[in-house]
C-alpha cells in the first residue's frame, strides 16, 4: 500500500517550471502571429467568448452617448439636416454629370474593347470601437462574416480611403486603418500621374517611401489609388502630401503625407466589396503553374507580400 | 468592521466564484473603450496581481496565461503579447506572495508597482524587437495609478473574507 501525501503538499508543478512552459508557449504564439498568421481560427474562437463580455462592457457607455445625443436637442438635428441638403444641392450638378460622363466612359470602353470598370457597391458598417492596443491602428466594425465580409476588402468613407478589412470574427471585422504602421497603399499622384506606394508611420500621418530626391512631387499633391494591388479600386483618394524633405545625402525624398478621409473618426464607413479577380491569359496561368507560383494570390497575401517588399 | 492590515488577522478562506468574477469583472473593465485615457490601469493585471498574491495555489500563470489570450482577441494585439505580460508577472508576484504581505499596504503597492511597469514593459519590447514606436510616455502612467489603486482594491476584494463567521442581524456589514 503506498502512501500519499496529503492533499496539503500538492502544489502541481513548481513554479519556475510553470513559467518555462507558459512563457515558451506565450512566446511561440507570439512568434507564430507575427510571422505566419495561421492562428485566425483560435483568434475567432476565442473571440465567441470575449466578443458579448465586450459587448457587455460597451453596453452603458453606448447608453449615455444615446441619452446623451437625445438631450442635445432637435435643433442641432435641424441645422444638420439644412445643411446636408444644401450640400446635396450643391453635388447634384456634378452627381448627375458623373452618370451621364460614367456611361458615356463605358460605351467608349465597350468601342475600344477595354474591359469595363468595376463600379464601387458595398455595405455600410458602423466603427464600434477602437482597438486599445497602443501599438496599432485599427477599429472594429459591426459587419462580419454574418454579412459576408471577407478579408482584404478596402474600406472607404465619405472623403475617401481609411483602411482594409484584416480580420473577420463571426459578428464583427477588424479594419487596419491606413495610417497604422507599415500599412501600404499603392497610390497615384492625381497631377502627373505617378505611381507609388503609400505606407502609414503608426502616428497618423503616411510617408510616399522610396521616391527618388528629385522626383515630381509638390505639397498640396492628391494621392489617389492606383489599383495596381488588385484589391482598392482605382481613383478613391488616400491622401494629402503636406510635407517634403530633399536631401541630399539620402538616395530618396522624405515625404510626408495626411490622409484626406476622417480615418481616426468615428461613425460609418462603406466596407467596399471584393475586386472582381482578374483572370490571366491561359499560357500564362499554364507557365506559372509549371514554375511552381500561385496565379491567384489571395487579397491577404498579395498584401503581406507587398508589406514584405 | 476594522481592517487593520498590520495585524495579521485570521480571514475567512476566500470564496472561488469570487475570485473567478473579480477576474471578470476585471476584464470588462478593460474591455471598456479607454483608449482616450491611456492613463486607466490595466485592472486584468492588477486584479491577477493581487490574487497571485492573496491565493498563490488558486490564481497563478495558468489563469494570466488565458486571461492574457482574451486580452490579446480583443485587443486584436499580437497573439501572446498580454499572455507573455501576464504570465511573468504572476510569477513575479506568487514569488513575491511570502514577503509582500509583511508590508504595511503602502510599502506594498510600492512593490505592485515595478510589477505593474513590468507588464507595460514586456508589451513595449514585444512591439519594439521587430522595430515598432514608442507609444508616448504616458503608456507607461497606466502602472502608476494602478499602484495606487492598490489600497483600496485590497479593501474591496477582501471584503467578503473580513465577515465574521457567526450572522448579526445587527452589524451594518
Amino acid at each position: 500500500m503506498d502512501h500519499q501525501p496529503p492533499p496539503f503538499f500538492k502544489r502541481g508543478p513548481a513554479p519556475l517550471a510553470q513559467l518555462s512552459f507558459y512563457a515558451a508557449l506565450s512566446l511561440a504564439l507570439i512568434f507564430i502571429d507575427s510571422r505566419f498568421q495561421t492562428l485566425e481560427l483560435l483568434r475567432q474562437g476565442m473571440s465567441m467568448f470575449t466578443h458579448p463580455l465586450q459587448q457587455a462592457a460597451h453596453a452603458p457607455v453606448e447608453y449615455l452617448q444615446n441619452a446623451g445625443n437625445y438631450f442635445s436637442g432637435i435643433t442641432r438635428y435641424q441645422d444638420e439636416n439644412s445643411r446636408l441638403k444644401r450640400a446635396q444641392l450643391a453635388g447634384a450638378g456634378t452627381l448627375l454629370r458623373t452618370r451621364q460622363l460614367e456611361a458615356e466612359n463605358e460605351r467608349l470602353r465597350k468601342l475600344l474593347d477595354v474591359k469595363g470598370r468595376q463600379k464601387a457597391n458595398g455595405r455600410v458598417a458602423q466603427i464600434l470601437y477602437a482597438a486599445r492596443d497602443p501599438f496599432s491602428r485599427r477599429v472594429i466594425v459591426d459587419k462580419g462574416q454574418q454579412d459576408k465580409i471577407v478579408a482584404g476588402q478596402p474600406v472607404v468613407d465619405d472623403a475617401g480611403v481609411i483602411g482594409q478589412v484584416t480580420r473577420v470574427f463571426p459578428f464583427v471585422a477588424e479594419i487596419t486603418l491606413i495610417t497604422d504602421k507599415d500599412q501600404a497603399v499603392p497610390v497615384q499622384i492625381v497631377r502627373n500621374g505617378l505611381r507609388s506606394v503609400v505606407f502609414g508611420l503608426g502616428n497618423g500621418q503616411l510617408e510616399l517611401r522610396f521616391m527618388p530626391a528629385n522626383a515630381d512631387v509638390q505639397n498640396g499633391d492628391l494621392l489617389v489609388t492606383s489599383g495596381l494591388d488588385g484589391i482598392f479600386l482605382p481613383g478613391l483618394p488616400v491622401a494629402k502630401v503636406v510635407h517634403i524633405e530633399r536631401d541630399t545625402s539620402y538616395s530618396f525624398a522624405r515625404i510626408y503625407c495626411v490622409p484626406v478621409a476622417g480615418v481616426e473618426n468615428f461613425g460609418d464607413v462603406m466596407v467596399l466589396d471584393p475586386r472582381e479577380t482578374i483572370s490571366l491569359p491561359v499560357q500564362l496561368t499554364s507557365e506559372a503553374v509549371t514554375s511552381g507560383v500561385k496565379p491567384s494570390l489571395k487579397a491577404g497575401s498579395k498584401k503581406k507580400h507587398l508589406k514584405r517588399e | 468592521m476594522h481592517a487593520t492590515y498590520s495585524s495579521s488577522r485570521i480571514l475567512q478562506p476566500v470564496r472561488p466564484w469570487f475570485i473567478r468574477v473579480s477576474l471578470m469583472v476585471a476584464l470588462i473593465l478593460d474591455f471598456l473603450p479607454t483608449r482616450a485615457w491611456p492613463w486607466v490601469p490595466d485592472w486584468v493585471a492588477l486584479v491577477t496581481v493581487f490574487w497571485s498574491i492573496r491565493e498563490p495555489r488558486r490564481v497563478g500563470m495558468g489563469t494570466g496565461f488565458i486571461l492574457g489570450l482574451a486580452m490579446d482577441v480583443a485587443d486584436s494585439s499580437l497573439m501572446g503579447q498580454h499572455a507573455l505580460a501576464y504570465v511573468l508577472v504572476a510569477y513575479a508576484a506568487t514569488w513575491l506572495s511570502r514577503r509582500i504581505l509583511w508590508f504595511p499596504l503602502g510599502q506594498q503597492a510600492m512593490h505592485v508597482l515595478p510589477l505593474l511597469l513590468m507588464v507595460q514593459f514586456v508589451q513595449f519590447a514585444v512591439h519594439a524587437m521587430p522595430g515598432g514606436h514608442f507609444p508616448g510616455v504616458s503608456y507607461f502612467v497606466g502602472p502608476f495609478v494602478g499602484a495606487l489603486l492598490w489600497l483600496p482594491l485590497t479593501f474591496i476584494l477582501l471584503l467578503p473574507q473580513y465577515q465574521p463567521v457567526e450572522r448579526d442581524a445587527n452589524r451594518p456589514i
